[in-house]
């Protein structure tokens, strides 16, 4: 259901491309017709039908680790290697990708297979945002081929990299409107071998908010900042030692305060509900995700309430949750600044999932995606054109 | 004689310098353009001071609109534009042309807003790397990335460059604690991108805008992550008699799972050259790590316990943890004397490629071999956590030859770099140093999207044209946009 390329139809073979140089050949062709094409990874993490295309394409062949390099901290892949595998793979050397991607099949009730590239494309990135970074920021490098059916790379596989412009940062989190990717270079990081979280129950957004800047202010290393009906949760994650010296110390930083510890497992399985916003995924209302500065979070979620429906925060405030049936206008009209993305249609029929960037923004925007793909045709009618 | 030529200056634009000059001191005030040759001279070169040319006028603004208003002329008449920070660029980044107009950044000196809730300090980009930490120290925050010349580059600089340093390995490099930036277009249209938020609407300009070497636009003011300062931070020195054991040490620290905040790298050439400049202490042996770990008192203690355990399996002929901070300063008194201390043993050319971590111990014997084939001293001192070396080719550049000798030797270490899976750069940039060896790491329409960039933000090629891509390469490609209009 939350593939729906209304006009889609699949490749004349029926093959997906299982090399660069297929796809590519692919790509020349589907130009020289001006037939466009709508790119799919797993098919989990886009409500694609505001894309009008003449082929599904599907990276599904495209698919395996190359490379994984524990002693260095990277891991290569081709673009539609699944999650699970990539996740597999990773743990058995007790390492992860640290910007926690979320599983968004449980919100949007779609069932594929989520892949990396598609984690490449969205800029996927969990609660550890707030410490570690988005996925933009782990990404070493990239292959792709561009919509005039150029194979390209840029980056490498190294964490230090200024040769020549970063189009990974361009390619990750553009929706596969300037290329479709075929291979991505992602930093790993060692799992904390201890987590614990500190919940504080019985809060509103203005208190969970307060409490989340004073606690990112120390130097307890808080990888997790978030709210919901009425508590706010902090994960603390590390060494032994440090988790227990940590939450000590931010226990008495907030002394007057009730809190309860949840250790290890049920803070990794809190945390990945968190991750998953998967208390909106019972409802069918349209849901958004939205970016504010943090302190700004109380008063947004207040004026998104009002609107009806309800909200969650994370990123310490950084990012709200809502879910509720305001038109996309109301809900932009709501927020002090910062942007609102739709992620779950829920019934609404507006087109605009992005919210538009500000006028120069978008031009410079629109200037890149004429020069990746002078013939407009990687999934025309996404982020605005 | 060198081996990096640079464009002629355009005739047609020397003609017009009276002109240029006179409309650039119309529109900006008195002190703000420098058009007398003894002024003008102080900005011939930057860090790469072998190659040198004084442009015709260079222009100090002190506003984002004295920016605009600077590049608006400059795109009317047509004049190149060489944006410039603190003129630290080792790769010629800021190297003027004598038909070009240097816009720089360092009367932009205002720090605008500090927000401590939302972690972000914004500044206008001329203030020096060091001095944002400095402000920031009351508030207990510090501004994370910290390369090598935080005490005079910019802001403006490091956003250029995408710049890193010794901390890097936990914090990242400028372009991951970036959040936002004021940026001037090359027609003078002011543009911005991001802000306090974690993220923006549409693509991700700001990643694009990091490291572009001054060739999209310039930066006028930054929206910068802080971080809370560490309780505490100890480093711990190891030497060992082996370089390839030392990179051994490298790869196993982060195998481990430990995630220190630096490793630092020094070899016996640098290790002399810094014993005999600073007395620093260090041991007599072919190689010493710094390695430096944060945190209260006894995460420290139980991570240097962790470290000195991995170090204890490769026999270290030293292992010396601080037990305080005047320890902690004798062991990185020698690291950071280490540049100094080079430069007393002659002229240097200071390198900066990236390996895979892994391939370190391969790199270091493969540029042993090369130093003997060119008859040419190396030193190495490096960033080894994340594999960015910084080999110094010592020369003398009064003997004939020899600057040549120590580039081709140079441009063989960078090839080598590319060759076991690295890059031409690891935080310098690309400037003119290594401008005509990108076609070593990318094939030719890697480097013509990047150009199409470009173009889209400078369609004249006016903001640092001879810079990063081969000049043949941009030459042609600029000639075969021409003709195609």
């Amino acid at each position: 259901m939350s593939w729906d390329c209304k006009t889609a139809v699949q490749q004349a073979s029926g093959v997906p491309p299982a090399t660069e140089n297929e796809l590519a050949t692919f790509i020349v062709d589907c130009r020289s017709r001006s037939e466009s094409l709508c790119i799919a990874g797993g098919r989990t993490r886009l409500e694609a039908n505001t894309i009008r295309a003449h082929h599904q394409l599907s990276t599904a062949a495209l698919s395996g680790v190359i490379e994984y390099e524990p002693g260095e901290l990277t891991i290569i892949a081709r673009a539609g290697t699944p999650m699970a595998e990539i996740e597999a793979l990773l743990s058995t050397r007790g390492q992860q990708l640290a910007f926690e991607p979320m599983d968004s099949r449980s919100l949007l009730g779609s069932s594929g297979s989520s892949t990396i590239g598609g984690v490449v494309a969205t800029n996927a990135s969990g609660p550890r945002r707030v410490i570690a970074g988005a996925c933009r920021d782990h990404l070493l490098g990239v292959r792709f081929v561009d919509g005039a059916g150029r194979i390209l790379k840029s980056g490498g596989r190294v964490m230090k990299n200024v040769t020549g412009l970063d189009l990974g940062k361009l390619l990750c989190g553009s929706y596969g409107t300037l290329g479709i990717l075929t291979e991505v270079a992602l930093k790993t990081l060692p799992v904390a071998p201890c987590q614990e979280t500190i919940a504080f129950h019985d809060v509103n957004a203005i208190e969970a908010v307060e409490l989340f800047a004073k606690a990112l202010a120390t130097p307890f290393e808080v990888s997790g900042a978030a709210f919901h009906a009425r508590t706010a949760w902090l994960r603390l994650e590390g060494l032994e030692r440090q988790v227990s010296y940590r939450r000590d110390r931010i226990q008495a930083l907030f002394s007057g305060r009730q809190t309860e510890i949840l250790l290890e497992d049920k803070s990794r399985l809190l945390w990945r509900k968190l991750r998953d916003a998967e208390h909106f995924s019972s409802l069918d209302s349209p849901l958004w995700r939205i970016l504010v500065k943090p302190s700004d979070a109380p008063v947004t979620m207040a004026a998104l309430e009002s609107l009806g429906g309800s909200a969650s925060i994370d990123w310490g405030g950084g990012l709200i949750w809502y879910a509720g049936h305001a038109d996309s206008g109301r809900v932009r009209a709501a927020l002090p600044a910062g942007h609102a993305t739709l992620v779950r249609r829920g019934g609404l029929v507006a087109s605009d999932m992005f919210q538009p960037a500000s006028a120069p923004v978008a031009a410079l925007s629109l200037a890149m995606r004429r020069t990746f793909d002078p013939a407009g045709i990687l999934n025309p009618g996404l982020m605005g054109a | 004689m060198s081996t990096i030529s640079m464009p002629d200056p355009d005739k047609a634009i020397l003609a017009r310098a009276p002109d240029i000059i006179a409309a650039l001191r119309a529109a900006l005030p008195a002190d703000a353009v420098l058009a007398d040759p003894a002024e003008t001279c102080a900005y011939e070169c930057d860090g790469l001071t072998a190659y040198r040319c004084p442009p015709l006028a260079v222009v100090l603004p002190r506003t984002t609109a004295e920016v605009a208003a600077a590049l608006r002329i400059c795109h009317q008449y047509g004049v190149p534009v060489i944006p410039r920070g603190a003129g630290t660029s080792l790769a010629g980044g800021a190297l003027p042309t004598a038909d070009s107009v240097v816009i720089g950044t360092m009367r932009l000196r205002d720090f605008l807003e500090i927000d401590t809730a939302n972690r972000f300090i914004r500044v206008q980009t001329g203030v020096t790397n060091l001095s944002v930490s400095a402000e920031l120290e009351p508030h207990g925050f510090f501004y994370a990335p910290d390369p090598s010349s935080q005490l005079a580059c910019t802001i403006a600089g490091n956003i250029a460059m995408n710049s890193g340093g010794a901390h890097c390995l936990k914090y990242g490099v400028t372009t991951n604690n970036l959040m936002g930036v004021r940026m001037v277009l090359v027609t003078g249209e002011i543009v911005d991108v991001g802000g306090p938020e974690f993220g923006m609407a549409g693509l991700d300009l700001l990643g694009l805008i990091c490291g572009s070497e001054g060739q999209l636009a310039i930066v006028t003011e930054a929206t910068l992550r802080i971080v809370p300062k560490p309780e505490g931070a100890r480093p711990m020195l190891i030497g060992f008699d082996s370089a390839e054991v030392a990179g051994e040490c490298v790869a196993r620290i982060i195998r481990s799972g430990l995630l220190p905040v630096a490793i630092e790298y020094m070899d016996d050439v640098c290790l002399r050259a810094v014993e005999s400049f600073a007395k620093a202490g260090y041991p007599d042996c072919a190689a010493v790590l710094i390695v430096e770990v944060e945190g209260a008192a006894e995460e420290i203690t139980d991570q240097i316990e962790r470290i000195r355990s991995i170090a204890a399996e490769l026999n270290p002929v030293e292992f010396r943890s601080s037990r305080n901070a005047g320890e902690a300063m004798a062991i990185w008194k020698g690291r950071k004397a280490a540049f100094g201390a080079m430069g007393r043993l002659g002229d240097y050319l200071c390198l900066d490629g990236t390996v895979p971590v892994s391939k370190l111990p391969y790199t270091l014997k493969r540029i042993g071999e090369l130093s003997q084939q060119y008859g040419l001293e190396v030193a190495n001192v490096f960033h080894a956590g994340d594999g960015n070396m910084h080999p110094l080719i010592l020369f003398n550049a009064n003997a004939p030859g020899e600057l040549e000798r120590a580039e081709a030797f140079g441009n063989d270490i960078l090839r080598l770099c590319v060759d076991v899976g690295g890059c031409l750069s690891g935080e310098h940039g690309i400037g003119i140093e290594k401008r005509d060896l990108m076609t070593k790491q990318f094939a030719e329409d890697d480097l013509a999207i990047q150009m199409e960039i470009k173009d889209a933000f400078d369609p004249a090629w006016l903001l640092n044209p001879a810079k990063v891509f081969p000049l043949e390469m941009s030459r042609r490609h600029c000639d075969r946009r021409v003709a195609s209009r």
